[in-house]
């Protein structure tokens, strides 16, 4: 009886997990249409900024670096997510992780390929980017960037990749019985995806062996990417950026704002693909709590960064923070302190803030404030050099993006949705074999409870017997 | 057992025609690439010239140059010139802001017109204290921050002591830009604005010209020019003497007029000094203070430091 039960169950789950990618409903189309129209005016406007060069951005010499760069350092910094849910809470045995891994890993992977593509837009001379290979000097922090973002790539393609493998399986055993589209090519998709994956033991235990080599190491890779994109910044003698805590600063941005980002992955397929029974309430909770303390962690260091110059303002310094607090940014830059660090505490700290709803809307505050807020990081420093801004072109002294930039960014944005929806169409957002696996633990559990209840009874059956 | 080992090779094969594809692919973009961005490299022009002989010759005009000798090449470039050290000492209690150093170099350079390789500051360091002009080049600094951060060695710094940029190498990331403490760096956003002539000479990174889109170029102290004994333009163009240069091997620096001076003991009489030091850059370019100034002070634009607000360069003046 308990067995026809629990393979009752896993049978829904593989059902529930496959059913998305049978469908490509109106919404899906209207969707992708949406997000490739998008793209494809990104790519236009990319194409216009090679042909007359970044001239046709609004960067100029003295905000040399803008909208790219900051954009840049946000999408590295959701990056964090993935690596959070899955290496971190694996490593600490959480079961509540198994629904929700695929979705950041996924997450972690797409926004690392486009993340890793902002600085190649932002480059004078894209066609002499292998002098990076060819000429590269370890002493730069930018080949730092290339080495450190390049490995955590290859980590978490092989972190997501790894345990796509049995749902791989399964879906290309699977599809002899469904109707779905596409049919061919996903038959080869998944047969060359699977790589032979045929659930024997030895072949179990390599994966298992595998995921936990790659959970250790991908932690301190992770840790080393958004240290080693702080210090483009830091390694430089500006005022604003000389700072000696940005590599911790950024690490807790990263985390912060990669663990909202998981959270919205989480509401919103809940939502498209109704997995409600298995992405539940407590799995907010749980999720909005870790974000609750990343983001406590975080307006800690936010607090050290600004503070100490404040205390002291020493010229050069001075300038620029008073600009930052009562001048030109100081508008964007309290509602950022308030309305996406202090505001957010607030309401997560509360056990009605972490439900589903107030959750999703401030994790939504929080992505773009933290977008916003690295924007803030790049662009005031860049306009208070040491020497003093005299007689100069007018365009040289203030900075706003203009359509070149919003388009191109807009578009590789767009590339992250487009992937992130095409993925969910054609392998299981969830991963099967782990929400399998959280079953039949969930199911021994209480049935060695059940056992030991009876026990229990049976015990106190035969004290009383043998009293009467 | 066998058949697995078929689909698996079979499947490897496909991996690798699929791999090399891509790489292809990829070759022929990188390649297409350049072919849209190199529109400004010209293959140069015929010109006949005279030669020491008194016979006439046809050559390209990339051989050609209008005053100096051929440029170097690049590995001898990124050497430099050996046995000197060349500094720079500008007096400030001479410099009346005339802006005609800037006006030399722009011309030696063909150096579109707002950018100021060397620029001439109005500072006044605080409330209290004195304004005065600073002319400003780059400082080719000992401990240069800016060429510790170039992932393609394309800024670098000589024997002589002059950084350079290499701007067939450079990929324009700007972060030596970013890195600079003097704000001395310029970008080439657009196409260059360049005659003719001009784009089809031969390029050397001691002359800094042809430009390059999209890479970055600054003040180079001239070693074209320094290569045949003269002095870089910005010294002999100006008027009021303000600028010295020479040699810190042989302890001497000569201006406009031709004085000849004893370094250190330049240095050692006026309080020489160099900007930012607590930096610790090192920089080659050394200002003796405005003490007994020989021209009016100049006029401060008011929150000059503390805002955006400064006088705009005029550009209507000028002739792009």
């Amino acid at each position: 009886m308990e067995n026809s039960n629990i393979s009752y169950e896993l049978e829904a789950v593989r059902e529930d997990c496959l059913r998305p990618t049978h469908k490509w409903g109106l919404v899906t189309k209207i969707w992708l249409g949406c997000l490739f129209a998008v793209a494809a005016w990104g790519l236009f406007a990319f194409i216009f900024q090679l042909r007359h060069g970044l001239g046709s951005t609004a960067m100029r010499n003295y905000v040399s670096w803008g909208l790219y760069i900051s954009t840049f350092v946000f999408f590295i910094g959701i990056s964090h997510s993935g690596t959070l849910v899955s290496a971190i809470l694996r490593i600490t045995k959480q079961e509540w992780r198994r629904p929700i891994t695929r979705s950041a890993e996924l997450l972690t992977f797409v926004s690392l390929l486009f993340g890793g593509i902002m600085p190649i837009i932002d480059l004078g001379r894209p066609d002499r980017l292998l002098n990076l290979v060819i000429y590269g000097r370890v002493q730069s922090p930018l080949l730092w960037d290339v080495i450190s973002i390049c490995t955590y790539f290859t980590g978490s393609t092989v972190f997501l990749f790894l345990p796509m493998i049995p749902d791989m399986a399964l879906c290309r055993d699977r599809l002899i019985i469904c109707d779905t589209k596409f049919k061919k090519f996903r038959k080869w998709l998944y047969t060359f995806l699977a790589l032979g994956w045929t659930g024997t033991k030895n072949q179990w235990h390599i994966l298992e062996k595998v995921m936990t080599v790659m959970t250790i190491v991908i932690i301190p890779v992770a840790v080393s990417v958004h240290t080693v994109v702080s210090y483009i910044f830091a390694m430089t003698l500006r005022p604003g950026w000389d700072s000696t805590v940005f590599g911790p600063y950024f690490v807790a941005g990263a985390l912060y704002s990669g663990s909202a980002g998981v959270i919205l992955g989480m509401a919103f397929f809940r939502k498209a693909y109704h997995l409600e029974k298995y992405i539940t309430p407590r799995h907010f909770d749980l999720m909005g709590r870790i974000v609750l303390a990343l983001t406590l962690i975080y307006a800690y260091l936010n607090l050290n960064e600004y503070w100490i110059p404040a205390y002291k303002m020493a010229t050069h310094e001075g300038f620029l923070l008073k600009d930052l607090f009562f001048g030109s940014y100081s508008g964007v830059f309290w509602t950022l302190q308030f309305g996406s660090v202090l505001l957010p505490i607030i309401i997560m700290a509360n056990p009605k803030g972490r439900q589903i709803l107030p959750l999703s809307i401030t994790c939504i505050i929080i992505v773009i404030g933290a977008w916003i807020k690295r924007y803030i990081i790049v662009v005031p420093t860049l306009l208070h050099p040491y020497m003093p801004i005299q007689e100069v072109p007018a365009d040289w002294s203030s900075y706003f993006p203009n359509w070149v930039e919003w388009s191109v960014t807009m578009g590789c944005l767009s590339g992250i949705f487009i992937v992130i929806t095409l993925f969910s169409k054609l392998f299981p957002m969830m991963a099967v074999w782990e929400v399998e696996e959280g079953v039949e633990i969930e199911h021994d559990r209480k049935a060695i409870l059940e056992i030991k209840n009876k026990r229990e009874a049976e015990k106190r059956l035969r004290t009383e017997a043998s009293v009467n | 057992m066998k058949k697995e080992n078929e689909s698996t090779n079979e499947n490897r094969r496909k991996f690798l025609k699929l791999g090399l594809l891509a790489g292809g692919t990829l070759a022929v973009g990188v390649a297409g690439l350049e072919k849209v961005l190199s529109k400004e490299e010209h293959s140069g022009m015929d010109k006949t010239v005279m030669g020491n002989d008194g016979k006439m010759y046809k050559t390209n005009s990339k051989n050609l140059k209008e005053c100096c000798s051929a440029p170097v090449s690049n590995e001898e470039a990124r050497k430099g010139i050996e046995g000197k050290k060349f500094v720079m000492v500008f007096d400030l209690s001479k410099c009346d802001g005339c802006k005609k150093c800037t006006d030399a170099c722009q011309e030696m350079h063909f150096t579109e017109l707002d950018r100021e390789w060397i620029k001439v500051f109005k500072m006044k360091d605080s409330e209290t204290t004195a304004p005065y002009y600073l002319p400003k080049p780059c400082f080719h600094c000992d401990n240069p921050p800016c060429t510790k951060v170039c992932p393609v060695n394309a800024t670098f710094k000589r024997q002589d002591g002059i950084v350079l940029i290499d701007n067939e190498r450079c990929i324009g990331c700007r972060m030596c830009m970013a890195a600079c403490p003097y704000s001395t760096r310029f970008f080439n956003w657009s196409h260059p604005v360049q005659t003719p002539e001009v784009a089809a000479m031969k390029y050397s990174p001691e002359q800094g010209y042809p430009r390059r889109m999209g890479t970055v170029e600054k003040c180079d102290f001239c070693p074209d020019m320094l290569r045949q004994g003269k002095m870089p333009a910005c010294v002999s163009g100006c008027p009021m003497n303000v600028i010295y240069f020479g040699d810190q091997n042989e302890d001497a620096v000569t201006n406009s007029s031709g004085v000849t001076l004893k370094l250190s003991q330049l240095l050692e009489d006026n309080a020489g000094y160099r900007l930012l030091e607590d930096l610790g850059t090192e920089p080659r370019v050394y200002y003796l203070p405005p003490k007994n100034r020989k021209y009016p002070k100049p006029e401060m634009n008011s929150g000059e430091k503390n805002g955006h607000k400064h006088k705009e360069m005029d550009m209507g003046n000028m002739m792009m």
